[in-house]
């Protein structure tokens, strides 16, 4: 049972029908001049177009690559590389605002530029998640030349207030890039409506493959290339073409689009009972994030006494994948940085669980889902320290200490 | 993510020992929940110095439960001082090993062995 669609996702089956003859038989280079290269770019350009119906975007507007890490480092490496050339003493031009919840991708490029003298400013979360547009109004300086904030949340699944925060952007004349690996696809993401200049998405998360994924850039909007080399993608993402993967993420995007409102529905179904049945039958269990402001297809829970990797390998145990945020995952003393984000303190942070519907899931699902969960809470709540079988709750704040030398030296 | 060893996976998906022992000769906790680990280990010592009984309770990742569960069963019948001599190494190998990351951060079961027998002692002296 496979409950971990944020992380990645089976291709359709249309997909990978749509893709095999461009491994083997329309397999030229896009960039060539004869029928068979010819052939190649025209199904890159149909998929420019697929992709760009799904965000509701110009087809000249969508740029392909190798995936939404790709698509992040592009846009904010290069807008530094391009504003920086700008700077004068009155004015550096080298502030950039994010939030404090952002994917690896977008928050990793930030710090690699505060290396160079970049000045990043971390926006912080409300306990849904949630940024606050105030915040983001006050941290505007004459220097900003970005404003990267995600459409929604890989961890949570809070979705930010991207329209209001695009029409900020626009008052300041700031670029205004969103990170929307987790939403193309699973929520209504239209770059017109939503002020949106720069976007990120990813084949894998919408049932297309993994490797490939898109960046759509609002015409006008000028940055400086990561990737030189023989000019493909109009100069923006030099390269050849990976005509097969492009295919995938076109076809994916157009069954996305079609399905999108069914996939919802269905989506949301499961995430309410899930949420519902799983706070009502398993004490001390809670759910991270908005409740209403959500993915449909995202559910959050954190467990008190447990640690998230030992429940991950009990439920694979029982058949079921899904995710954490705990320490022993992320390889991070202090565990997940969304969760610390939104007020959770690291010895509960151990103990959460991403479960992320996809298509293949459904609502008979539920019930062997939730009870397995009650098996392996209880279970190892039973082993924990952390918890008082006796009475039956949680008793580990008394354990928590500083995190001192010696910790720190184990990990 | 690193793969765990058959033998890991056997101790983390059915550990050994588990659970408090009432009233024990001994008890050591080591680790903290902030990072991501905790564990105690109580051991019951009879008359000539023998483990007679070795449990546990942990909270932790797979690696962490295994380690405990395998050092419960290493020292079960030991004489204390020999079982003091156990070392993190000894316990991952009896694993067949651990992933390069769990080696170092979640290998705590010696140490909340030796906390106990530690712990022992303290008692036997202050008696």
């Amino acid at each position: 049972m496979y409950m971990d669609n944020s992380a990645t996702s089976p291709v359709d089956q249309r997909v990978l029908d749509e893709m095999i003859p461009y491994f083997n038989q329309n397999f030229g280079n896009a960039s060539t001049l004869y029928t068979l290269g010819v052939e190649a770019k025209k199904a890159v350009d149909k998929a420019r177009q697929q992709v760009a119906d799904l965000i509701n975007a110009d087809v000249d507007e969508i740029t392909f690559t190798s995936g939404g890490s790709e698509s992040d480092n592009m846009v904010i490496k290069g807008v530094a590389l391009k504003e920086i050339q700008k700077a004068t003493e009155d004015n550096p031009r080298n502030h950039i605002i994010t939030s404090s919840v952002e994917h690896p991708a977008v928050m990793e490029s930030c710090k690699f530029l505060e290396k160079f003298g970049f000045e990043v400013t971390y926006l912080p979360v409300d306990e849904d998640g949630l940024i606050s547009l105030d915040d983001l109004e006050k941290s505007i300086k004459d220097s900003t030349i970005l404003i990267s904030i995600m459409h929604s949340n890989n961890e949570i699944g809070t979705i930010q207030p991207t329209k209001e925060i695009g029409q900020i952007a626009r008052e300041h004349n700031i670029i205004f890039h969103s990170d929307a690996v987790q939403s193309a696809g699973k929520i209504p993401v239209d770059v017109k409506e939503q002020n949106i200049d720069v976007l990120s998405l990813s084949a894998h998360k919408i049932n297309g493959p993994k490797g490939v994924g898109a960046i759509y850039i609002k015409k006008g909007i000028r940055f400086e290339v990561l990737i030189h080399g023989g000019g493909q993608e109009k100069g923006l993402r030099s390269g050849t073409e990976n005509v097969a993967g492009i295919v995938g993420l076109g076809k994916a995007a157009e069954i996305a689009k079609d399905e999108l409102d069914q996939r919802m529905k269905h989506n949301q179904e499961i995430r309410d009972a899930l949420i519902e049945k799983v706070t009502a039958e398993i004490k001390d269990s809670y759910v991270n994030g908005s409740l209403d402001k959500r993915l449909p297809n995202n559910v959050h829970f954190r467990f008190s006494g447990i640690e998230g990797e030992s429940l991950i390998l009990r439920l694979d145990n029982k058949g079921i994948n899904g995710a954490t945020g705990s320490a022993c995952s992320t390889h991070d003393l202090k565990g997940s940085h969304v969760l610390a984000a939104i007020g959770i303190k690291p010895a509960l942070s151990h103990g959460s669980l991403r479960l992320s519907i996809g298509p293949e899931n459904s609502i008979e699902d539920v019930d062997y889902i939730v009870e397995s969960l009650k098996e392996v809470v209880a279970y190892l709540r039973n082993l924990s320290p952390l918890w008082d079988n006796n009475t039956d709750t949680y008793i580990g704040d008394k354990f928590e200490k500083e995190v001192d030398e010696e910790d720190l030296d184990r990990y | 993510m690193e793969e765990y060893s058959q033998k890991v996976k056997d101790h983390y998906t059915n550990p050994r020992n588990t659970g408090v022992i009432e009233n024990p000769s001994g008890e050591g906790t080591v680790g903290n929940p902030v990072c991501g680990d905790i564990m105690t280990i109580y051991i019951d010592v009879d008359e000539d110095e023998t483990l007679k009984e070795v449990k546990f309770s942990t909270f932790g990742c797979g690696a962490a439960i295994a380690t405990s569960s395998m050092i419960t069963e290493m020292a079960t019948g030991m004489n204390i001082d020999d079982a003091y001599k156990i070392t993190r190494n000894d316990v991952a190998e009896e694993l067949d090993g651990l992933p390069p990351i769990k080696l170092h951060c979640s290998n705590l079961a010696a140490d909340a062995l030796q906390a106990a027998i530690e712990d022992y002692k303290r008692k036997k002296e202050d008696k």
